[in-house]
């Protein structure tokens, strides 16, 4: 699909507009805001041809594929928003296969009155995301509810992606001995965002850890391509993720709580609000278990990639039928940590 | 951080654990009462029981003020967030606790009701003044800590004609609670009471109101007691103090949290709770029953701002749950692992008595952080 001026007499008025009913209604206002807003930012070959779907060529071996919902409150935080978030995230869910991704489609959730200026701010943010990861938004669709029936703008995004032929990642292969490595400060991305919810006024520097991990991963896999387990920390933070793999694995954990890196700022806000660091969410952070022998070239393979700077080995994988995840506190007593029960909620005194 | 680190050094937690170690009569048992939440939190946060020898034993009381919170209070919040159609406005953890017919606050809100979570009674207020057209109630819930903010959000309401606030106060106090359980110590038809030896005393409790509060617990039951922080090393040394008190056969009350606690306490703070609220002749405790002289009201000057008396909120008797040992666990008669129910129908999740409904709660913190320690023990219940 060219820009076809004369189809459109007047350019939508971004700064102004809100988003209608018939945006989503499927007529001449849909095709503008498609044209104008998401052909215009997520610009590619395959987009372009305007097809109800997208199509191309792949070759041979095993693929992945993945999908999320992206439903974030505030929609803009520091260090990324809905739109960056929805591209790294799955991104990171394709990766954790071991895959290099391909492609990603994206389904908007429009609420009548939503301001387009925000709109196209989002899906600036979505199209440098996917440029920056090398992995363009080949189809989408867009629907728009009544005021009152969304929150804004929800996001769906698949990705697909393709494994390298000696990588076989699942997350029941967790053996005992095997060791626990994550790639960096955990519940950055949560606290950012709860620290700029309107109800909370905290001022911090604190940003959100959303990054799209594929590239470390990549790295990974070519320093020693038989790991076990990879999974990204997000909802539920760390500990979910272990109790995770201890539980696909039938095995237990025993962690070290001196080697999880925690950001001083993280840690403070978390005392202040009676939450565990454990618990709260990342977006740019992988776990990865391993064999203990290739602990050491992994954890320099991520140190060496922008974002694993900071990753450390944060214990081992036990044998344990219960499937606990237990630690040695950094006050040197020893705990479960357990999943998390409900939503995080702070702790009154 | 660095303030607070200094009070988890591990270094100085095995010295700790040395000298209590060798302190301690191995011919006796050293039974102690923590009565906060926040010490029992601390206790499985940390391992604190790793260090301590199998003679010194921690009886977690109920000083946690979400677990003590009958169902009925829970009933009349929910009341008036679906009913009444206020803005329900409360603190965090208070909202997942299940009220009679196991529905929560979180539950009414996804049923349509409109309730808040706030940090502080300051946001409360706001609420109230950016919503002139609606009805806020301020679900007003804790001990000695968090009664000074509530006093102060009413006044402070009076002060600027905000009519459409009001205050649906459950606030707590500690005295009185440990009074009884060393008045009660035994649960009808269980087996025989514990003898308590001591008390680690509340830290944020006594900053508020002091030291002189606990004195009857040395004069009139001759028990030591230490106030504690809430840091590791604070609950540490508090217990060796309370080993050597017992060990000399002493019983008084000092203070290890000096850092923050005084004998007089924050007279500011208690004034301006006196100004507002007054003594309920008797409050029930979730896990203790009716216990006297142990709960605040809105004095009758401040009446307007009381959502009791504005909405006539009705009296709910709520029993605990058949089966449920929380009584018992609270008086250290029972173990959260001696519970028949424990594990099997109630948990984190599902909690059913009052010692699993917050994370410092004895049972929660028994099954979030102690299971491992059941574990190394099989029992079918336990999975």
């Amino acid at each position: 699909m060219s820009t076809d001026s004369g189809r459109f007499p007047l350019r939508l008025n971004i700064p102004g507009a809100v988003v209608e009913m018939r945006h989503g209604s499927g007529g001449r206002s849909m095709s503008q805001l498609i044209e104008e807003i998401f052909l215009k930012h997520f610009d590619n070959e395959l987009l372009r041809a305007a097809n109800d779907q997208a199509a191309f060529n792949v070759s041979t071996g095993r693929m992945v594929m993945s999908t999320d919902g992206y439903v974030i409150s505030p929609l803009f935080f520091p260090g990324g928003d809905i739109g960056s978030l929805s591209v790294h995230g799955t991104i990171n869910d394709v990766a954790m296969s071991g895959a290099r991704p391909l492609y990603l489609s994206a389904g908007f959730i429009l609420e009548e009155g939503f301001p387009m200026a925000d709109l196209e701010k989002i899906v600036i943010s979505m199209a440098h995301a996917a440029h920056d990861a090398s992995v363009p938004i080949v189809t989408g669709d867009t629907k728009v509810v009544n005021r009152g029936k969304g929150d804004g703008v929800f996001i769906t995004t698949t990705g697909i992606g393709i494994v390298p032929h000696n990588v076989m990642i699942s997350s029941e292969q967790a053996q005992p001995g095997d060791a626990i490595l994550v790639s960096g400060t955990i519940g950055d991305h949560g606290i950012a965002i709860m620290a700029n919810r309107e109800n909370l006024d905290f001022e911090t520097t604190i940003k959100s850890d959303s990054a799209a991990l594929h590239t470390l991963v990549a790295d990974m896999v070519t320093a020693a391509p038989a790991i076990h387990c990879l999974r990204d920390p997000t909802r539920g933070g760390l500990a979910t993720v272990l109790n995770e793999l201890a539980y696909q694995s039938h095995v237990g954990m025993k962690l070290d709580e001196q080697m999880i890196p925690v950001k001083p700022a993280v840690q403070a806000l978390c005392e202040l609000l009676g939450l565990d660091p454990l618990y709260v969410a990342c977006e740019g952070r992988l776990v990865c278990i391993c064999a203990q022998q290739d602990a050491s070239r992994i954890l320099e393979a991520m140190r060496a990639h922008p974002l694993g700077s900071e990753a450390a080995i944060i214990g081992e994988v036990i044998e344990d039928t219960h499937g606990f995840v237990q630690m040695e506190t950094c006050f040197g007593g020893n705990r479960v940590v357990d999943w998390l029960a409900g939503e995080p909620l702070p702790r009154i005194c | 951080m660095k303030y607070v680190d200094d009070f988890r050094r591990r270094d100085l937690a095995r010295a700790l654990a040395q000298t209590i170690a060798r302190e301690i009569r191995p011919d006796r048992i050293y039974q102690l009462m923590e009565f906060c939440g926040g010490h029992t939190h601390a206790i499985f946060r940390y391992g604190i029981q790793n260090f301590m020898p199998s003679n010194v034993q921690l009886i977690h009381g109920p000083g946690c003020p979400v677990c003590v919170l009958p169902m009925g209070r829970i009933d009349n919040a929910i009341e008036l967030a679906r009913d009444h159609k206020v803005i329900l406005c409360s603190y965090g953890d208070v909202l997942r606790v299940p009220a009679s017919g196991r529905k929560s606050l979180l539950q009414a809100r996804a049923e349509g009701a409109d309730v808040r979570l706030v940090y502080s009674t300051l946001d409360a207020l706001k609420i109230a003044r950016e919503n002139p057209q609606r009805t806020v109630v301020f679900f007003a819930i804790g001990f000695e800590t968090t009664t000074p903010p509530t006093a102060v959000a009413i006044e402070q309401a009076r002060k600027e004609n905000l009519t459409n606030f009001s205050v649906f106060c459950n606030h707590v106090l500690t005295p009185p609670a440990i009074h009884h359980i060393l008045e009660t110590p035994q649960v009808e038809n269980e087996s025989k009471p514990v003898n308590i030896d001591g008390f680690l005393g509340p830290s944020h409790v006594s900053s508020i109101i002091g030291t002189r509060p606990y004195e009857f617990i040395a004069e009139q039951y001759h028990k030591p007691v230490v106030i504690a922080g809430f840091e590791p090393l604070d609950v540490m040394y508090s217990t060796l103090m309370l080993v050597r008190q017992i060990n000399e056969g002493r019983c008084a009350i000092e203070n290890e949290y000096t850092r923050v606690v005084s004998s007089e306490g924050n007279r500011k703070a208690q004034n301006r709770v006196a100004e507002v609220m007054e003594l309920r002749l008797e409050f029930e405790w979730r896990g203790l029953g009716i216990v006297p002289n142990s709960a605040l009201q809105i004095k009758s000057a401040y009446a307007e701002f009381d959502a009791e008396k504005r909405f006539n909120l009705p009296a709910v008797r709520s029993s605990d749950i058949k089966g449920c040992a929380c009584s018992s666990i609270l008086r250290g008669v029972k173990k959260p692992t001696d519970c028949k129910l424990f594990g099997i129908v109630c948990n984190p999740e599902n909690p059913m008595g009052s010692c699993m409904v917050s994370s410092e709660g004895a049972c929660a913190a028994y099954w979030s952080y102690g299971r491992f320690r059941q574990s190394q023990v099989p029992r079918s219940s336990v999975t």
